[in-house]
């Protein structure tokens, strides 16, 4: 029995029940989300060196059997993306400490945020396809408290958005699980892999290939359904704002990976081609969108959605190094999407404004903000050294290795666009001299010492991770192989769960 | 009975599409009940329709006796139905939320945030 399976699902639940015992002490409550995000990455990294060294580790919850009960399952994939949810829940509540305010404290906050970081991590490690839907539905409900926490009129426009197209994208799920389960009588993801091979005539399996295609492509803000996106992103908290870019859509990526691979990959020729030109799309629309936008996060809220083109574009190319070139994709935009939005409630909180035309002249007065803007905003355009170029770079090269030129060329093009928007903010925030100010401005309050360094210090920490993927990437590199060479032999997935004789018949 | 069923979920769901794409917020929500009740059935539905059969194994035999009910999608159908009986109920409070803050039920009118 291998504990470390349960701990990053059951820490963030503790967590969050005891800190709603704690409802009225505030400082509890602080204290808590601390030392329970802090202890959600150390059980992830548990998990992961474990993982690393014997393989797919699998619970069978109950110690009923695996096409039986419910398994959670650990495999490379899913423990990578558990590290990144204790790493991001860590940056996130330490900076939370500073920027959300007393009112939205007393809403529930940091149990929200709990729920919400359990939701994701149960969402990675369930060997269970009807148990992922239950952990979406832990994650959402979570997030559309967080979203609506202050209840401005912003936030219930973009809340009426988010919830709907998310509530559709939910009940495309079920529905597709339905019919999935009509047809081969299981919900354990690796029987369903299993038995899917046996079944005859392909209709029905492309049908339900592109049902969860469209549901997950919604969570993961793919084209064409992305609009709720940057339609709600920048309206809550700016911590919230930082915690949803991290790590919302790149659980709807999670499970097209997880999907796509294990599951609907008998006919590539026809799920991964829709995937492929869904990723181009996706890729182009965000990066026009964005260069539109003069709000700060609306611009980020945007880029979200072409860097997951990346990612999904790792998955459609569908070889070695193309899944290689996902995996490692998410983990960096995770970390520097994160930053920048810390970045921005950074801004936001000296200058009193997200709009671009309203900041200026930071550079002088806040120098080292600047170069730490800088770091992330480069590595999300793909500079060389830093993390966004290796990522880019893997994911282009296996594009041009299966010759798919088109999506290629797209590829490039967006990191050149992606580089104008965020030399555009740096150029509007930080560069340009400050514009006048008028007199319909609400002052801001000063900021004392150790809010300053409550602020800092997570900006500092992810910008420190993606130099260090950047300049010493190997280890992460050789991560995302053993976690692509898991991915693209499902016979070990399958094997781990189900134990070797797989004669187990209901 | 599954034909019969089929045509009722068809209608179900294009009732619930329909629902949605109008533009009260108030029949937005309408919409998605009748989307996750059209889920439901089509679960329940998908995983074939038995009557009279409860699944029970009788008192001294370790296996049912004969073809009975699938009890695992009415399980499923449960777990769905208080998901969605949740998530609904959020959805009412943010639409009257939204409708006393945004002063109007029309979607048309919340365009403030896609811009």
């Amino acid at each position: 029995m291998s504990t470390e399976v349960a701990l990053p699902i059951l820490i963030p639940l503790l967590s969050g029940v005891v800190s709603l015992l704690f409802w009225r002490q505030r400082l509890v409550q602080r204290f808590v989300a601390v030392a329970g995000t802090g202890s959600l990455l150390v059980s992830g990294l548990w998990l992961l060196s474990s993982v690393s060294e014997h393989g797919i580790l699998v619970m069978q919850m109950g110690n009923w059997q695996a096409p039986f009960g419910i398994s959670l399952v650990a495999d490379l994939l899913g423990a990578i993306m558990v590290v990144m949810t204790g790493i991001i829940g860590f940056a996130v509540a330490l900076y939370s400490l500073a920027t959300t305010g007393r009112g939205h404290e007393a809403f529930g906050y940091f149990p929200l945020m709990h729920l919400l970081l359990a939701g994701v991590a149960g969402a990675f490690l369930t060997g269970d396809i009807f148990n992922l839907y239950v952990w979406f539905e832990v994650m959402l409900v979570a997030s559309f408290a967080l979203l609506i926490l202050g209840g401005e009129k912003a936030q219930m426009e973009g809340a009426i958005k988010y919830v709907t197209l998310n509530l559709l994208s939910s009940v495309i799920f079920l529905s597709a699980v339905g019919l999935l389960y009509g047809l081969v009588g299981t919900l354990n993801m690796a029987d369903i892999a299993q038995r899917l091979g046996q079944v005859e005539g392909n209709g029905m399996v492309d049908v339900l290939a592109v049902m969860f295609m469209v549901a997950f492509g919604i969570k993961a803000a793919a084209f064409p359904l992305f609009f709720w996106l940057p339609a709600s992103y920048h309206t809550p908290p700016v911590a919230v704002s930082a915690l949803f870019a991290g790590l919302l859509t790149k659980v709807g990526v999670y499970a097209l990976f997880r999907v796509f691979t294990l599951i609907f990959n008998q006919n590539p020729d026809y799920t991964h081609e829709i995937l492929l030109w869904g990723a181009g799309v996706t890729m182009l629309s965000g990066v026009l969108g964005a260069t539109a936008q003069f709000e700060f996060r609306r611009i980020l809220s945007f880029h979200i959605v072409s860097q997951i083109g990346y990612m999904i574009l790792g998955l459609a190319l569908f070889t070695p190094l193309a899944i290689i070139g996902g995996v490692f994709y998410i983990v960096h935009h995770i970390i520097v999407k994160t930053n920048l939005f810390l970045v921005s409630g950074f801004v936001n909180r000296l200058c009193g404004s997200y709009e671009l035309k309203r900041l200026g002249g930071l550079y002088r007065s806040h120098p080292w903000l600047a170069v730490l803007f800088l770091i992330p905003a480069l590595s999300l355009a793909g500079v060389p050294p830093l993390s966004g170029f290796f990522a880019k770079f893997i994911v282009i090269r296996a594009g041009i290795e299966t010759e798919a030129y088109g999506v290629t060329f797209i590829a490039l093009l967006v990191g050149l666009l992606t580089l104008y928007s965020m030399i555009k903010i740096w150029a509007e925030v930080f560069w340009k001299a400050p514009p006048e100010t008028r007199k319909d401005e609400p002052e801001v309050a000063p900021i004392g010492q150790r809010e300053l360094w409550q602020m800092y210090l997570p900006i500092v920490g992810l910008a420190l991770c993606t130099l260090f993927i950047g300049l010493y990437g190997q280890p992460i590199y050789a991560l995302a192989e053993a976690s692509a060479e898991q991915l693209l032999d499902p016979t070990r997935y399958i094997e781990a769960v189900m134990g070797r004789s797989t004669g187990v018949t209901p | 009975m599954e034909p019969l069923m089929a045509v009722v979920i068809g209608i179900l769901y294009a009732a619930a599409i329909y629902m949605m794409l109008r533009r009260s917020i108030v029949k937005l929500v309408i919409g998605l009940m009748l989307l996750s009740n059209a889920a439901n059935l089509l679960i329940f539905t998908s995983a074939g329709l038995t009557r009279g059969a409860p699944p029970l194994v009788p008192e001294g035999l370790a296996e049912p006796l004969g073809k009975v009910a699938d009890p695992l999608p009415q399980a499923l159908v449960l777990t769905a139905i208080v998901i969605a009986f949740g998530v609904l109920s959020f959805a009412v409070v943010l639409i009257r939320r939204a409708y006393e803050i945004v002063k109007a039920d029309d979607l048309d009118k919340m365009k403030d945030t896609d811009t």
